[in-house]
């Protein structure tokens, strides 16, 4: 890989911003269909209710209104699945429940999806949902897992006793409990994940149509993975066949995690298209998208740490609580099993570790991942652990984290995973010395005699990216693959399309990936596009979470590239009437070994095309398609410092400095990395200090808005401070990990450890999420006492 | 949103008169208040008279002893007003710190008042600065037009015209934000003009803007931070929210007066 002013590692300014800058984006409520009609989701008020009758003529007489389906009309179709089967510790499976598009027989959450209204306009659909009437009988909720466990709580689901979705576990028991018996020390803690809302600039929207003369159905969806939702739609909820469905996911404004699933609406929107013959297009409010798009997050554990007298970790157990909300969304399961549980090996050596996980039903919106899914929740927790067990054996922090980093690869956790390579001393070392880790104590001092109490916090972390291979998520109840598809169309006149499995909706991949392609053929980074989004382009794709897109869409289509270069490799030796053998690529020139006679991409490109002159057998055309299935997770790390000044009087929360030293592998662009390290930072930072969704006990969501649920601001968050050490993955070619998680999965703990450090002088030694100035300043009062 | 009239009058007398003859009928001036709650439904007015176009509702002027801004004057406007800045720069930077830099561009001080929301900063300012409302027919006292949360004296059909500010010795604005909405938590103004001291409280109370007497005896002896930073607040019927419950919030009463005294210099 030759690098050069648009290759792989130079900062190329992403291609995608002209349009999006210039309002020229094309997003789902931007695209318009000619007779469409205008859909409005009539949501639930209330948390937990039984339905009778819904009394529709009222809306339907109404001015502008074409229909008024409730779940009644759309009884027997398909209820909206889940895409992972978790096994109980006894073997029997989760609790599975059916989620109807449309509610039927119940409600389970205040924006449960009760009647669509169909409307010549969006505010006449709207105004006639105001007028169905719906006869309802309330039943207690239960809203937290608190309320979900206690004994006689309410049922979500009647086919779920106690509302427990499965208990899982993950670990040897015996060999953890024997390390407690053997430990000099055992250190323990309690902590909360705060339940977030994902806030993606862009609402979901949907549009939906229905072709009479080719039997297809065609919908326009807000989603970060176009053909997982033409196979949760078409196979399971409408029984539509893939050739007979298509799926289109334009410019997506963020997606975090909540566009990952299959939502009820894109449902409810193609089922009411085909019933109308008319394109139905909806868009969710913000208010909406409050109680619908899935949260994420909303864990209570219960912890411990075994280590010996020189603080050497020798045992883990964590005992978690999860909340799932009402229905299973499509990866609600996985996260807190199987990208939570694996993760407690963290960077350390620790020999026996074991996680039990039991999840709940509550009248709550579904949760599904949220940017990290399952692996903040578990850095969160170990971080804050080796924290207060430094504190409790009196020891440095740094000091207790080196003595137990992981330093031979490959290593085999005691939790599933075999991280392949690593070098955490590298990212702890550069993090301390750019954070002037060394000069904190007179910062404190400084701090100090302006009044503010100031705190320093680390963080040293490992993330599983990527998550595969196939076979193995197939025996632990995935119901999908995991790998990833890649096309390149070399032109007659050696322009470039790829065509990627992948979806981006603000990560840059259409130049990254044009990066890697230009680079690899030798041809202008002008001279290639992405094509990504449609299942009708696309040969097939999982999407993109998980910091997968360039680890494993990145690896299709370099495999694809070079595919691409064998082909042309043999088009090029008939040219040259040389053996293909004796051919080298490079620099976009395809020449014979030893010699000046060459061939350039064009040539041999014009010559597939126009195959007058051409090897014998060999097909025409020069485009190859790669599907890549990889064979391990990827492992990023790296250490997070976190630096805060408290004001006393008012407990507020200043974050003064954020330093991050990650290793995500081979970095193709370089400021798209510090772009995706800066908003997963502010993502990490909003849960620490800022976000929290709550609700009342009867169900309703109590911070349903802007008004009282707080997302970061430019102004809430320092200049940050990143550096990087790279390892390269060591099973995929181009040595990609992953990055658009980090800062949500590392810089939490930084920041809650931080917080603690700035008020142990006030006798505060522990601290939740978020760090609001309220609860700081809670805290102060309690510990004066 | 339900469909409503539109009226666009260029006189006062024409607004009154379009206000008197609607059945269920309002004023907007900047709507920053107005058209989140019409779009909410929690408000369905049959019409809505604009402002806008009102001859004689804009405007700053230095009237030596006072201060008159127009009822129209963008919250940015009184903000970067070189006659506010000079003669009253608690008020300039208080209404620098109103909302965001939208809210400031399109709201108004007459919207705000007539609004009357509880965590808005201006009643604050008003009531410490012992400020004059100004209406088509008549003049009210500060202390008078507070009426509760989203009550004024306003008569139905009545119209601000501008707000008159008395000149301070001294005065300053200490703000606790609501860390989503940015409205006052505990928003306290403390001025020492021509009626004394006075210290008035926003954001704080479902009652809305209010006057801390003891605080403002405390000052009137010794204006120091010292002299009110002891001096704890009752939380009774203070409001309770996400953000502060009743006790945090009358500590950070305290704590804003403390600030915005010794932001007095």
């Amino acid at each position: 890989m030759s690098g050069n002013g648009t290759g792989i590692g130079a900062s190329v300014k992403r291609k995608e911003d002209a349009r999006f800058l210039t309002g020229r984006g094309r997003y789902t409520d931007d695209i318009n269909l000619p007779g469409q009609l205008y859909g409005y989701i009539l949501r639930s008020g209330m948390a937990h209710a039984r339905i009778g009758a819904v009394h529709t003529d009222a809306a339907k007489a109404a001015p502008g209104v074409h229909a008024v389906f409730t779940g009644k009309d759309m009884e027997g179709v398909g209820g909206i699945p889940t895409g992972w089967e978790i096994t109980n510790k006894d073997g029997s499976k989760m609790a599975e429940p059916a989620h109807p598009a449309l509610a039927t027989d119940k409600v389970r959450y205040v924006g449960d999806c009760v009647a669509i209204v169909v409307a010549e306009t969006a505010e006449q659909a709207k105004s006639a949902a105001n007028l169905i009437d719906v006869e309802r009988e309330e039943l207690p909720a239960v809203a937290s897992i608190e309320a979900a466990e206690a004994d006689g709580a309410p049922l979500v689901f009647d086919e779920a006793p106690g509302n427990v979705c499965y208990d899982w576990e993950v670990g040897d028991r015996a060999a953890t409990d024997a390390a407690f018996d053997a430990a000099d020390h055992v250190v323990s803690i309690d902590v909360v994940n705060n339940r977030l809302i994902p806030n993606a600039i862009e609402p979901r929207a949907a549009i939906a149509n229905y072709d009479p003369a080719t039997g297809e159905y065609t919908l326009y969806t807000t989603s970060q993975n176009p053909h997982l939702v033409r196979l949760l739609l078409g196979a399971f909820v409408l029984q539509l066949p893939e050739h007979k469905l298509r799926i289109v996911a334009p410019d997506v404004g963020g997606g975090f995690g909540s566009k990952i699933p299959h939502y009820a609406e894109e449902a409810i929107l193609t089922w009411t298209a085909g019933q109308l013959g008319r394109p139905v297009k909806w868009t969710c409010e913000r208010l909406d998208a409050f109680k619908s798009d899935t949260h994420g997050r909303d864990h209570i554990s219960t912890a411990k740490l075994a280590l010996d007298a020189d603080g050497h970790f020798l045992g883990l157990h964590v005992s978690t609580k999860a909340n799932l909300g009402a229905y299973l969304s499509t990866f609600a399961t996985c996260v807190p099993t199987y990208l939570y549980g694996i993760l407690f090996a963290g960077p350390y050596t620790t020999p026996a570790v074991y996680c039990e996980v039991k999840s709940f039903f509550t009248n709550t919106v579904p949760v599904d991942a949220l940017r990290g899914a399952g692996r903040p929740e578990a850095t969160y927790l170990l971080e804050r652990l080796v924290d207060k067990a430094a504190v409790q054996l009196g020891m440095d922090r740094v000091e207790i984290r080196r003595k137990n980093f992981i330093r031979e690869f490959p290593y085999q956790t005691p939790v599933a995973l075999q991280y392949d390579q690593g070098d955490y001393d590298a990212t702890l070392d550069l993090a301390l010395k750019a954070a002037d880790w060394a000069g904190f104590e007179g910062r404190r001092a400084e701090a100090a005699a302006r009044g503010k109490c100031r705190g320093i916090g680390i963080s040293t972390f490992i993330e599983a990216c990527g998550i595969a291979p196939s076979a193995v998520v197939g025996s632990l109840g995935a119901r999908a693959g995991l790998y990833e598809s890649g096309s390149v169309r070399v032109h007659p006149t050696g322009s470039v399309s790829v065509f990627t499995g992948t979806h981006s909706h603000g990560q840059g991949h259409e130049t990254t990936f044009a990066q890697i392609v230009s680079d690899m053929l030798g041809v202008d980074f002008d001279a290639v596009d992405v094509v990504h989004g449609d299942s009708a382009k696309i040969p097939f794709g999982m999407g993109t979470y998980g910091s997968r897109s360039l680890a494993v869409g990145g690896t299709a289509i370099y495999l694809a590239v070079e595919k691409v270069i064998e082909k042309g490799k043999k088009i090029a030796a008939h040219l040259l009437e040389a053996s293909a053998e004796d051919i080298e690529f490079e620099n976009g020139s395809f020449t014979v070994a030893g010699t000046d006679r060459s061939k350039t991409l064009g040539e041999v490109a014009l010559t597939a095309y126009v195959p007058h002159n051409y090897p014998e057998g060999l097909e025409p055309g020069l485009e190859e398609t790669a599907f890549y299935d990889p064979l391990n997770f990827t492992f990023p790390a790296g250490t997070h410092i976190a630096e805060v000044e408290v004001d006393p009087e008012t407990g507020e929360v200043e974050l003064v400095a954020v330093t991050g030293a990650d290793d995500v592998g081979r970095i193709i662009n370089p400021m798209i990395v510090d772009g995706q390290l800066h908003g997963g930072l502010a993502h990490g930072i909003g849960q620490a200090l800022l976000e929290e969704c709550r609700y009342q006990e009867d169900g309703q969501l109590e911070t349903g808005s802007y008004m009282n649920y707080t997302m970061p601001r430019a102004a809430d968050l320092p200049s940050f401070n990143i550096n990087h050490n790279t390892t390269l993955c060591t099973h995929n070619p181009l040595g990609a990990k992953g990055v658009g998680e980090v800062g949500s999965i590392g810089v939490p703990p930084a920041v809650i450890n931080a917080v603690i450090d700035a008020l142990r002088p006030l006798g505060v030694d522990d601290m939740s999420m978020p760090a609001t100035s309220q609860r700081v300043w809670q805290a102060i009062q309690q510990a004066n006492g | 949103m339900n469909d409503f009239t539109y009226h666009a009058p260029t006189s006062l007398d024409d607004a009154v008169a379009a206000l008197r003859g609607a059945e269920g009928g309002t004023l907007i001036a900047g709507g920053q208040s107005l058209l989140p709650i019409m779009k909410l439904n929690l408000a369905a007015p049959t019409d809505v008279v604009s402002l806008a176009g009102v001859a004689g509702l804009d405007g700053i002027s230095d009237d030596g002893d006072s201060v008159t801004v127009g009822a129209m004057c963008t919250h940015a406007q009184v903000a970067g007003s070189a006659t506010v800045q000079g003669r009253i720069p608690a008020l300039a930077a208080m209404a620098d710190g109103i909302g965001d830099a939208q809210v400031r561009n399109a709201g108004t001080i007459g919207g705000s008042l007539a609004h009357n929301d509880p965590a808005a900063d201006y009643p604050a300012a008003c009531v410490a600065l012992g400020a004059t409302i100004v209406t088509d027919r008549r003049e009210i006292a500060s202390d008078d037009y507070f009426q509760g949360m989203f009550m004024t004296a306003l008569e139905d059909d009545e119209i601000i015209t501008a707000v008159r500010f008395p000149v301070p010795a001294r005065a300053a604005y200490a703000k606790f934000a609501n860390p989503a909405s940015k409205y006052a938590v505990a928003g306290v103004m403390v001025a020492d003009g021509p009626a004394g001291v006075r210290v008035a409280v926003t954001g704080a109370s479902g009652d809305g803007v209010f006057r801390m007497a003891e605080m403002e005896s405390a000052l009137g002896g010794s204006f120091s931070a010292e002299a009110v930073a002891g001096m704890g607040v009752s939380s009774h019927g203070l409001l309770s929210d996400t953000a502060a419950d009743a006790d945090y919030r009358a500590h950070l009463v305290t704590v804003m007066a403390k600030r915005a005294v010794e932001a007095c210099g």
